[in-house]
């Protein structure tokens, strides 16, 4: 039986876990105050997942960047590749709040969403 | 002169939140005046995510916590005033702005709430030793040059000061390609939450040296490298664990004080600790009519408590402009930073014009391990409550009832601390 000891990303009360597998699955977490805990453990363990968040450049907007966000999360190994996309890309304004920047991004079935409102000049 | 019943000065999550706190206590006549171009404030560079779990019941970015509020603010038509700058408030409650369109203007305010937010501690506030080349950024500036303007801010990065803007910039850098060599800490423990350790430095690997600091900062054009030392428990460097690291980039993130100008300069009582006005359990500071909330009255951790503590002063404010004739005070009970415990907010109670109850915000004043938060009524124990972990990083709250408090008779004092037991 392995033990590892993480902290709960799920929301700022940093809670202490402990997770307990035997390779494959998981046993046991323990430390948790929510089910936030439990199912950030599992994963962590597992198959770790983050979500991304960065800005993307605008054309002919009021601001020249425009913050966007995996709309969930995605593996933690798969970052740089989902980073080196949203570099590339440039977005027209306007622009709401969930529009879709860039779809599928990095083949995760994940889409690139905009958390900024940016209007056309 | 133009007169408003409520003048708020700043549109961030303090402003916003209190603004629409009011209308919906049924004042109409409510001004926000905002020195950006945008409503939101500092929300709008925090792009990353997190914000929202206790206010909205899931996990958003910055700009996407502020946008809630901005559009409940324009669903209720309160009017707002962009690149506008409060340079005066007195003790009259006259606020003076100055705008391109209106020039420079003096209006009357019934009731102000002050939410100008908070500012990042300066280097000069360091004492750094060496030249003063380019490259040294606070972590916040350098936070605005990526996620609005679209700079590069740097290639080789170390970032002193462990404050969750310093966290969240190493993720940001390292995940535009930057290579963050070392997060630098003075004190024994960071100052940011434990989250964002992980996520932003371990996630990528990025070391954590704690006692530790920039003894010196090379380059005279252009940063090319920090000296690093680890200090002893007073804080000095300890000679012979220099440690010399190239770079172009120096971040700081060393904390952040409240933006506290104009109280000052409207005469209002402050408070040495939090650097932010004191109150009284209606966040009303020691003018009649003017109340604080959010960072300006003192720097908070987490958007969400900013966002409560901004709606009870708009609330508060709105029951002012209603009850125009003068509530009396009763005897103000104060509230003391007991063991362990750096200040309170509030820092009195005035316990027969009180709402049901009152939370209590607090710092502790270093890491703890199993102790307990104790509150005292006169020198009694009234409550007890066990904590596994503390830390100065992370806020703390308890909540005084009413019901409560009205047992004890006469009561003069509420001391707030932690104890070992």
């Amino acid at each position: 039986m392995k033990q590892k000891e993480l902290i709960c990303i799920g929301c700022p009360m940093g809670c202490a876990l402990v997770v307990e597998w035997d390779g494959k699955q998981v046993v046991s977490v323990t430390g948790n105050t929510c089910p936030r805990g439990d199912v950030y453990a599992r994963k962590e363990v597992t198959n770790p997942t983050r979500i991304v968040t960065s800005s993307v450049c605008v054309d002919g907007g009021e601001l020249k960047m425009v913050s966007v966000k995996t709309n969930e999360d995605i593996p933690k190994d798969k970052i740089f590749e989902i980073m080196n996309e949203i570099r590339k890309t440039t977005v027209k304004a306007p622009i709401q709040i969930g529009d879709v920047i860039l779809s599928n991004v990095a083949g995760t079935g994940v889409d690139v969403v905009a958390t900024k409102h940016v209007a056309s000049i | 002169m133009e007169k408003h019943d409520i003048v708020i000065i700043g549109g961030g999550p303090a402003g916003l939140a209190a603004a629409v706190a009011a209308r919906k206590a049924g004042i109409q006549d409510i001004l926000i005046l905002e020195r950006d171009s945008r409503l939101g404030g500092i929300l709008n560079q925090c792009i990353h995510n997190g914000f929202g779990l206790h206010t909205f019941r899931e996990e958003l970015t910055g700009p996407e916590y502020a946008n809630r509020y901005i559009r409940m603010a324009e669903d209720e038509g309160i009017p707002y005033r962009l690149n506008t700058m409060v340079v005066d408030i007195n003790e009259k409650k006259e606020v003076t702005f100055i705008n391109r369109e209106d020039g420079m203007t003096t209006i009357q305010a019934k009731t102000v709430i002050l939410a100008m937010g908070c500012r990042e501690r300066p280097r000069g506030a360091l004492n750094i030793p060496g030249y003063r080349p380019a490259g040294v950024y606070s972590a916040g500036t350098a936070q605005r040059l990526m996620n609005i303007e679209g700079f590069h801010v740097g290639k080789e990065v170390v970032i002193l000061g462990s404050g969750d803007i310093g966290l969240i910039m190493a993720r940001r850098m390292t995940l535009e390609g930057a290579k963050v060599k070392v997060v630098a800490e003075l004190m024994p423990y960071s100052g940011g939450l434990k989250r964002n350790i992980v996520q932003c430095l371990d996630d990528y690997g990025i070391p954590l040296k704690l006692s530790h600091t920039v003894v010196e900062v090379h380059g005279k054009q252009r940063v090319t490298g920090v000296t690093i030392a680890e200090v002893d428990a007073n804080r000095k460097p300890i000679p012979g664990t220099e440690e010399y690291y190239s770079c172009d980039t120096l971040l700081l993130s060393v904390g952040l004080l409240p933006e506290n100008e104009l109280t000052k300069g409207a005469g209002i009582e402050m408070n040495r600790v939090t650097s932010g006005p004191n109150v009284n359990d209606q966040l009303e500071t020691s003018i009649e009519g003017v109340f604080a909330c959010g960072n300006v009255l003192h720097v908070h951790d987490l958007v969400d408590y900013v966002s409560e503590e901004a709606t009870l002063a708009g609330t508060n404010a709105a029951a002012c402009v209603r009850h125009s004739e003068h509530k009396t005070p009763s005897h103000p009970v104060v509230l003391s930073a007991g063991d362990g415990v750096r200040y309170t907010v509030p820092q009195t109670m005035d316990i027969a014009n009180m709402n049901d109850q009152v939370v209590v915000r607090f710092r502790v004043a270093d890491v703890y391990r199993d102790r307990s938060i104790s509150i005292y009524y006169d020198g009694v124990r009234v409550a007890h409550r066990k904590k596994k972990v503390m830390a100065p990083g992370e806020m703390e709250q308890v909540i005084l009832k009413k019901e409560d408090l009205n047992r004890y008779n006469d009561l003069k004092e509420i001391v707030i601390g932690t104890e070992v037991e």
